[in-house]
């Protein structure tokens, strides 16, 4: 008798160590594989897309984005698309955002994946005036290679379809030492002013577009504040903004001083 | 041609909700419509108000993102709707998935599959765990894990957007409900329906029996795709007390003895 109830308890011990280990079995695999499937480094959001991470948080994947768009420029992202299923993203090769002015594909985003208050017009109090040109979809690179422009051809497609032209890519003139007599008109892309469009991508005329859109943050690097351009009054505020205590300046011995007090360096 | 009819005077409406909520969907991608835009994650209605689907929400909560109000609002129109009214109504009036496996129940009931089954593999309870999985899992990875596996959502973005392979993880869930688990899907696994199951449980309509009028056929029993939520037939009168139950209305056009009704919650006597 003592027995036979010692072993159910044995036995329910034991259903309850393999319920725990099922249930971390199965959290491990789901973990792992959505862990997988949403790094996608190579997508392009719609205007006013938070931060990636944010963004593939907060979007619910309904889709409304996609719908409202009247280009077709906006997709929804199928299993096999390889970009974290169910949520919007564009290819300028195909088809590139037309940056339309009122926005159309932004404010109805129920979840605030889309952020509106990223695309408010500076200066402007009211808030409801909208301004495309500060979407941040990406940055156009250009490849040197396979650009024309750079062999020396005359091509300004890019330049031509670009919405901000003479801001976001401008036409560099240098002399080309190989005629003696002709100029390279070669496209520089501005990543200050670029929105990320596609516009340009989708005008290349190479095989395969020598000019692409690539996420920000794929395509840029950082410099970090350590570094400053000592003859930019404006670029050395950025100091202020160093945490490091390292490189905090202190009152005790300034920088540029430290050779004249040569007292401290001297043992006897 | 009119028993027919009485035969199926729930099936017939449930199947034009669900299709004609998809039309809706469908329309607003293709036409333009403004009557519902969106899918069943989130909708925009009549471009005035949105529904979200409460469940997505919560995962994408735990995982910890603060939301617009919008999408809230709508999560919690959707919970009052479910928790107060049509119980879990949602899986068998709405979810397009209901569908497919209704059509897995048909294959397999017509080619006799059941009688191949030694024991069940899994248990009814396992979906509440893969419900509390989800969401641990979903605080762990910082985004919402049911959406980026979940079958229910390939099917209607599928629907409305294009299918691409999201049309094989429907037709998994197909081939498993027919060759694996009778109502395997919906029954043992979806964490939606779990989610809708506990919400579900106040809901003001239910499916009421009264014990006198059964015979005991056994007609409910061979429909129902929850057929624990059946333990008191033949024994009490009352409300289907188990919120598994999805208010199919199945059972109540089966039911040759007039035993059973849709109804408001009754107490079990």
């Amino acid at each position: 008798m003592s027995e036979n109830q010692n072993t159910t308890r044995r036995d329910a011990l034991r259903k309850m160590i393999r319920s725990t280990g099922l249930f971390a079995l199965g959290g491990l695999g789901w973990g792992a594989y959505v862990d997988k499937a949403k790094a996608s480094e190579l997508v392009l959001r719609p205007p006013g897309a938070l931060a990636e991470q944010d963004f593939l948080n907060s979007c619910i994947k309904c889709g409304i984005c996609v719908e409202a768009c009247p280009y077709d420029t906006l997709i929804v992202a199928k299993p096999e698309s390889h970009v974290p299923i169910g949520t919007p993203h564009f290819k300028p090769r195909a088809v590139p955002c037309y940056m339309c002015p009122d926005i159309p594909c932004v404010p109805p985003c129920p979840s605030g994946a889309l952020d509106i208050d990223k695309l408010k017009k500076d200066g402007d109090e009211t808030g409801d005036k909208l301004d495309i040109n500060k979407s941040q979809m990406g940055l156009a690179v250009v490849d040197h290679e396979s650009c024309i422009a750079f062999w020396g051809i005359q091509c300004d497609s890019c330049y031509r379809a670009c919405p901000l032209m003479d801001e976001a890519i401008s036409l560099k003139y240098e002399r080309n030492e190989r005629t003696g007599k002709h100029a390279f008109l070669k496209p520089v892309v501005n990543s200050k002013a670029c929105t990320g469009c596609g516009l340009c991508e989708h005008a290349c005329i190479t095989e395969k577009a020598a000019i692409r859109i690539l996420p920000r943050d794929l395509a840029m690097g950082k410099v970090g504040d350590h570094y400053i351009k000592g003859w930019d009054e404006e670029d050395e505020q950025r100091l202020q903004n160093i945490k490091d205590a390292k490189y905090q300046s202190t009152d005790e011995v300034p920088a540029e001083d430290y050779l004249n007090n040569w007292e401290d360096l001297i043992d006897e | 041609m009119s028993s027919l009819l009485r035969r199926n005077r729930f099936l017939v409406p449930r199947r034009i909700v669900q299709v004609s909520l998809l039309v809706f969907f469908v329309g607003a991608n293709l036409y333009g419509w403004k009557v519902l835009q969106g899918n069943y994650s989130a909708a925009y209605v009549f471009e005035s108000f949105y529904l979200a689907d409460p469940y997505a929400v919560l995962q994408m909560l735990v995982a910890g993102f603060i939301l617009n109000l919008d999408v809230i609002v709508g999560a919690v129109i959707v919970l009052l709707i479910y928790g107060l009214l049509f119980g879990r109504g949602f899986c068998s009036w709405v979810c397009p998935m209901n569908i497919v496996s209704d059509l897995a129940h048909y294959v397999r009931r017509k080619t006799q599959m059941n009688r191949l089954d030694e024991k069940m593999p899994i248990k009814r309870d396992m979906r509440y765990w893969i419900l509390v999985l989800s969401l641990v899992v979903s605080v762990f990875s910082g985004v919402a894990a049911f959406e980026f596996v979940s079958p229910v959502s390939m099917l209607h973005r599928g629907i409305v957007f294009g299918f691409g392979f999201g049309l094989a993880a429907v037709f998994m869930v197909f081939l498993f409900d027919v060759f694996v688990v009778r109502n395997g899907w919906c029954g043992y696994i979806c964490p939606l329906g779990a989610f809708y199951s506990f919400i579900g449980k106040y809901g003001l309509i239910k499916v009421n029996h009264t014990k006198n009028d059964c015979t005991l056929c056994g007609n409910c029993f061979a429909v129902c795709p929850e057929r624990q939520v059946l333990s008191i037939i033949d024994k009490q009168s009352g409300s289907i007390p188990n919120s598994e139950c999805t208010n199919c209305g199945r059972c109540i056009e089966v039911c040759d003895d007039d035993a059973l009704h849709f109804g408001k919650y009754r107490k079990l006597k």
